[in-house]
């Protein structure tokens, strides 16, 4: 009977989460496309998520492009196929780990740190005062960081791990591995295709919105001072990188299944 | 003098699960009347102002503003509602990620009737009228002493000219000088500029310099209201045990003893 109980609880706890995040997320999209926009707050967010975060995920591309490239070179070697080692880096980087490993990056850095502001507001009561103000906290703080984390994913961050990954591919292959220079771009640049930057920009735009939904959600109904902070926080970045997980399956499926 | 109440609350009832916060409170806060409640810690009075300010949803009752009934506005109807009020929270609640003058002119700026150039001389000049100088408009709210973040959250709550002002524990935390600073201030401004104003305090010697009128909130009703003259020989056990600050009395508080 206590069993029965304990199950009931735990489902009844984790449909009412469920519908609390659907909520907030659909009023979130509703505040990102009407007036007013903050753009001040807007542009200041984009610095924040985009540019501020350009040089770890710069790190992060070029380190897992020069050691894919080492591993596809090794493991190719052993049935004679390491003349594949271009292709195979353009499609592992692009399709895969720039947006994959950029998003878990992101969730980190700005998830974490988008749930603890928030939070720290709200239990210093900054998000009730700025309704008083006759201020939105949706349209001010949320709007801004879901807007600025979906376009800076896509349109900067994946867009420089991508190319930056292939050249880790690129330096090792043709500084250690022997590599002609041009027959390597060229190599890559025949195997890529559109598709594979369209699926890299539209798991880019997915994670940035997960990411910023979930740093948002969990910051905004942060509970019980310092501790309930780090609580969100802890929070905001495990849920980001499992919906990153999660989404990386799907948008997969979507575009590449046959 | 108008009869109709600037504020009514009738039968005002607020629970969190069990925990009944306001049971059938009734008050009336008359135009231009300075109102000062006290009650111990946990008796409903922050929940009180936050369901005024539709912060909170009360379960039953009524609020009216003006004689308007309040408690289902939505949209522009409540963001219209909230330029009547100016809040001075507890602990200040200023924006920390943006300096003072920002913090000030922060209702006036979203509502972009003024330029920033605009907003920050009338912050400077609200700034000047809780007694800072102007090089404090630059400063970041963290570089501030408690008085110094009191005096700016004053300023931030009379510079959207509110027709109401609540002020939450304004002296909470400050030594008795810089509180009897802040109680000065709260006077001179609320006649200037003649609004109401409903505090909420356990501060006695606010209470005395403050109030035009005193109510006594005890789990979560109105027990008794008077005149400011009055507290001291109002003949309620509460209010005296109160007022004096004795454990023994009327009023228990819930203490787990070992």
């Amino acid at each position: 009977m206590n069993f029965l109980a304990v199950i009931g609880r735990i489902t009844f706890s984790f449909l009412q989460a469920a519908g609390r995040l659907g909520v907030f997320a659909a009023t979130s999209l509703s505040h990102m496309f009407s007036p007013p926009f903050y753009m001040r707050s807007l542009i200041k967010q984009m610095m924040t998520i985009g540019y501020y975060s350009l040089p770890v995920v710069g790190l992060t591309a070029l380190f897992t492009g020069a050691a894919l490239a080492l591993n596809i070179y090794e493991g190719g070697s052993r049935f004679n196929a390491e003349s594949a080692l271009p292709s195979i880096v353009v499609i592992g980087i692009v399709r895969e780990l720039g947006p994959v490993l950029c998003g878990l990056i992101v969730a980190g850095r700005v998830s974490a740190s988008m749930a603890a502001e928030l939070g720290t507001m709200r239990v210093t009561e900054q998000i009730d005062a700025m309704a008083t103000l006759s201020t939105d906290p949706y349209k001010y703080l949320i709007a801004p960081r879901i807007i600025a984390t979906t376009l800076m994913m896509p349109f900067m961050l994946v867009i420089v791990a991508d190319v930056v990954g292939v050249m880790g591919g690129f330096l090792i292959a043709t500084g250690k591995l022997n590599f002609n220079a041009g027959n390597y771009m060229s190599l890559t640049m025949d195997f890529l295709e559109a598709t594979d930057v369209y699926a890299s920009l539209t798991k880019a735009a997915v994670f940035g919105f997960f990411i910023s939904l979930m740093g948002c959600y969990h910051g905004f109904y942060s509970r019980g001072g310092a501790q309930g902070v780090g609580i969100s926080t802890t929070n905001a970045v495990v849920s980001a990188c499992m919906l990153i997980l999660l989404s990386n399956y799907i948008v997969t499926e979507l575009f590449f299944a046959s | 003098m108008t009869n109709i109440p600037k504020i009514s609350l009738k039968g005002l009832h607020k629970e969190f699960g069990k925990k009944v916060v306001l049971d059938s409170l009734d008050l009336d806060v008359m135009p231009g009347e300075s109102m000062v409640i006290i009650g111990g810690s946990g008796s409903g009075k922050s929940v009180m102002l936050k369901c005024i300010l539709g912060l909170l949803h009360p379960e039953r009752g009524s609020i009216k503003v003006d004689g308007e009934e309040t408690v289902n506005l939505r949209g522009n109807g409540r963001k219209n509602l909230q330029k009547k009020f100016g809040m001075l929270f507890q602990g200040g609640a200023l924006f920390d990620s943006i300096p003072v003058w920002e913090n000030v002119a922060f209702g006036l700026l979203a509502e972009n009737k003024v330029t920033r150039t605009q907003a920050k001389e009338i912050a400077v000049e609200n700034l000047r009228r809780v007694g800072l100088s102007p090089d404090v408009a630059e400063l970041s709210p963290a570089e501030l002493s408690g008085g110094m973040q009191k005096r700016v959250g004053l300023a931030r709550a009379i510079a959207i000219k509110p027709e109401i002002i609540f002020f939450d524990e304004p002296t909470t935390g400050l030594d008795p000088i810089m509180a009897d600073v802040i109680n000065e201030l709260i006077v001179e401004r609320v006649k200037e500029m003649g609004v109401t104003a409903l505090t909420i305090t356990h501060d006695m010697s606010s209470v005395r310099k403050i109030a035009d009128k005193v109510a006594m909130i005890y789990k979560g009703n109105i027990i008794w209201t008077g005149p400011r003259s009055d507290i001291d020989h109002s003949g309620n056990a509460y209010v005296e045990q109160f007022i004096h600050g004795k454990a023994e009395g009327p009023i228990q508080m819930e203490i787990l003893k070992a």
